[in-house]
């Protein structure tokens, strides 16, 4: 596939995408670090006759996204931790709802204020589950400068298949990277876009929530003659507020299934240097994603320069995670050591996935990079 | 012949949750009402309502329609309008959500006046909940969370709005279903943020323990403390002091629309026009 070499940065390269992905919609509040997003698309939205709108705070910045998108519009909203947790509400019933829309939260130091211009990875568990109730989150994760874009991409033609929010996490490290990158073309970009499904047939055969028990809702846009209700209960095939029991837990098992039925779908994994890992004892597996990733593909070439056997395995698809290959590798390779700029938040769901307790890892939650140095001491220290 | 509401109504969903003789029905009879003389097309409406009482109006009627989480009408709706300006968008709010946990969308929509008409059923009460104070609750009344009387100064939401910029605020009461049908179809027809408030009684969460068991005793009350706005004007403040002024508050057919104003922003950068400056806005601080 043609690529094209642009110099730009992960937050920069983010508003690009989504124009370029069909986004017609953006509104959000100022949020360091993830600012620049908006600063961006401002500016794009309207070359293209889109809307960008600054809104009086984050739960608004997230709710006209909403509102944009029922109606039919691609809309992304950007923000960093603070704002993630004023829009979580809001989340919520887009995920209720089955509204598609992208979130980019380029993460900082927390919680609550914490280190607004430093880097972390702490939104991690948060982006699992960032609204009360049971829902599967699908989370995408940057882990350089081409990412920025091709994951926001890909993040509207998952949101549009699986009717929900899909959240993109950069962190500060990435979204402020100024850098090279090879993109992928405008036109494949536009090729490749998926929109949602809609019904063509009478209006008084169309039950917009009325879908398979692993399947997205079928949303028309409004105003095309087309009406239904959306509400953030619980509802029926017509999207009215219902208690009836059956259709109650359908609802609620659906939004869990849509999304794990499907994961072949979601799922994508970067393996650097995994190829001539045999299982051998003395090899090493590192576990790491974002800007961490890239530091690890660093000290891995060190290690191996070193005469130490060790590859990067990164989730791209942070949620759901990719638990069977997480279960193949660990199963194989007994030297697992967790990278993640925060405590052990990833690492929790590896343990999980692995069945193993016996996991190393290297965390740190002080706003600064880990450098690649670090993690070649820490894996001669603990193996 | 007595108006048919079928065509609006989703009447699998009647009857309404609403209480027996609560005024919520009246608002929603006036609007079908005003909806119908302007001949707005279902397809062209979308109704966006918040939570409580006033949350379900949405669901009964037969629009494109949201019921949104607790307080965000105006933001849905300013998302919804941006963009598809050329339809129109009406919030259904309660007086919790435009005032309370929602005032800042309130705030902000007036200011920018968008083209949305902002209905507010103001009871006075939360009244869904079973009477919680309400930012609207006058003082000295008895909620269940002051037991011993409310103490919390009383909001007016016309006042709120008319400092916020909207170009159209209003008020009617639910005694003068006419009045409110007529002040639906003006700020139906006003292309700015219209403010409206309904005022509506609310006899079994605010009436059973401040003397107003009935609907009637609720009303009679909504009618002492309300008074035709150009009356209310022609008054001292000393006699102004316990009353809430109905019909048109303030209208303003100068001050541009945001949409409009979004479409300079537009020409601007398909270079269709030059830069906006402060030489293009009479208001300049």
């Amino acid at each position: 596939m043609a690529t094209r070499e642009v110099i730009s940065t992960g937050n920069e390269l983010s508003a690009i995408a989504a124009v370029d992905a069909g986004c017609t919609f953006f509104g959000g509040y100022p949020l360091t670090p993830s600012s620049e997003v908006m600063h961006v698309i401002s500016d794009l939205l309207p070359k293209v006759g889109g809307t960008s709108i600054q809104m009086e705070d984050e739960i608004a910045g997230i709710c006209c996204v909403i509102g944009a998108a029922m109606a039919g519009s691609r809309a992304l909203t950007a923000t960093s931790g603070p704002g993630m947790s004023l829009k979580a509400e809001n989340l919520g019933l887009a995920q209720m709802a089955d509204v598609p829309l992208v979130c980019v939260n380029v993460m900082r130091g927390g919680p609550s204020t914490g280190l607004p211009t430093r880097v972390s990875q702490g939104d991690i568990k948060q982006a699992s589950n960032p609204s009360h109730g049971d829902y599967r989150s699908i989370t995408l994760c940057a882990g350089n400068l081409a990412e920025c874009y091709t994951e926001t991409v890909r993040a509207f033609n998952l949101a549009d298949r699986f009717m929900q929010p899909v959240i993109v996490l950069l962190d500060e490290t990435i979204g402020h990277m100024h850098g090279k990158a090879d993109l992928p073309t405008v036109e494949d970009v536009k090729a490749g876009i998926v929109p949602r499904k809609t019904f063509d047939g009478p209006a008084e055969e169309y039950f917009p929530y009325e879908c398979g028990p692993t399947e997205p809702a079928v949303l028309n846009p409004m105003f095309e003659g087309y009406r239904y209700h959306y509400t953030g209960l619980h509802h029926d095939k017509n999207g009215f507020p219902t208690e009836e029991i059956e259709t109650c837990r359908k609802l609620i098992q659906r939004l869990e299934d849509k999304v794990m039925a499907h994961q072949d779908e979601i799922e994508l994994n970067e393996e650097f240097m995994c190829d001539d890992l045999t299982g051998a004892d003395d090899e090493v597996l590192i576990i790491a994603y974002g800007s961490v990733s890239l530091a690890a593909k660093e000290a891995i070439r060190h290690l191996r320069a070193d005469g130490i056997k060790a590859g990067l395995f990164r989730p791209i698809t942070i949620w759901p995670s990719p638990a069977k290959r997480i279960a193949e590798l660990t199963g194989k390779i007994k030297n697992v050591l967790c990278v993640e700029l925060n405590i052990r938040q990833y690492t929790e769901e590896i343990e999980r996935a692995s069945s193993r307790l016996d996991l190393e890892g290297l965390y740190k939650v002080n706003g600064r990079a880990i450098s690649p140095h670090e993690i070649v001491s820490k894996v001669k220290e603990v193996f | 012949m007595a108006f048919n509401y079928d065509q609006y109504l989703r009447l699998e969903k009647m009857p309404t949750l609403w209480c027996w003789g609560c005024g919520d029905g009246v608002v929603l009879k006036a609007f079908i009402r005003a909806v119908d003389k302007l001949e707005i097309s279902q397809d062209d409406m979308c109704v966006v309502s918040g939570i409580g009482c006033s949350g379900r109006f949405s669901s009964y009627v037969d629009f494109n329609t949201v019921h949104t989480t607790h307080g965000r009408t105006v933001a849905y709706a300013t998302g919804i309008k941006l963009a598809n300006p050329s339809k129109h968008v009406v919030c259904v709010a309660g007086d919790g959500d435009a005032l309370a946990i929602g005032g800042n969308h309130t705030i902000h929509g007036c200011r920018r006046n968008i083209d949305i008409t902002m209905i507010v059923i103001q009871n006075f009460i939360y009244g869904l909940t079973n009477s919680q104070t309400s930012p609207t609750t006058p003082q000295g009344m008895w909620t269940v969370t002051q037991k011993a009387g409310n103490i919390d100064p009383t909001f007016d939401g016309c006042e709120l709005a008319v400092a916020s910029g909207a170009s159209f605020v209003g008020r009617e009461n639910v005694t003068a279903p006419k009045k409110l049908e007529k002040l639906f179809i003006q700020a139906l027809e006003h292309k700015g943020f219209a403010y409206v408030e309904a005022l509506s009684n609310c006899h079994i969460n605010l009436g059973r323990k401040n003397k107003m068991l009935s609907a009637m005793e609720n009303l009679d009350w909504i009618d002492e403390i309300t008074i035709p706005v150009k009356k209310y004007n022609a008054m001292t403040p000393e006699e102004q002091l316990n009353l809430l002024p109905t019909g048109i508050i303030k209208q303003d057919t100068e001050v541009r629309e945001y949409c409009d104003m979004y479409q300079d922003i537009i020409d601007v950068h398909q270079g269709k026009r030059g830069k906006i400056t402060q030489d293009d806005f009479v208001k300049k601080i």
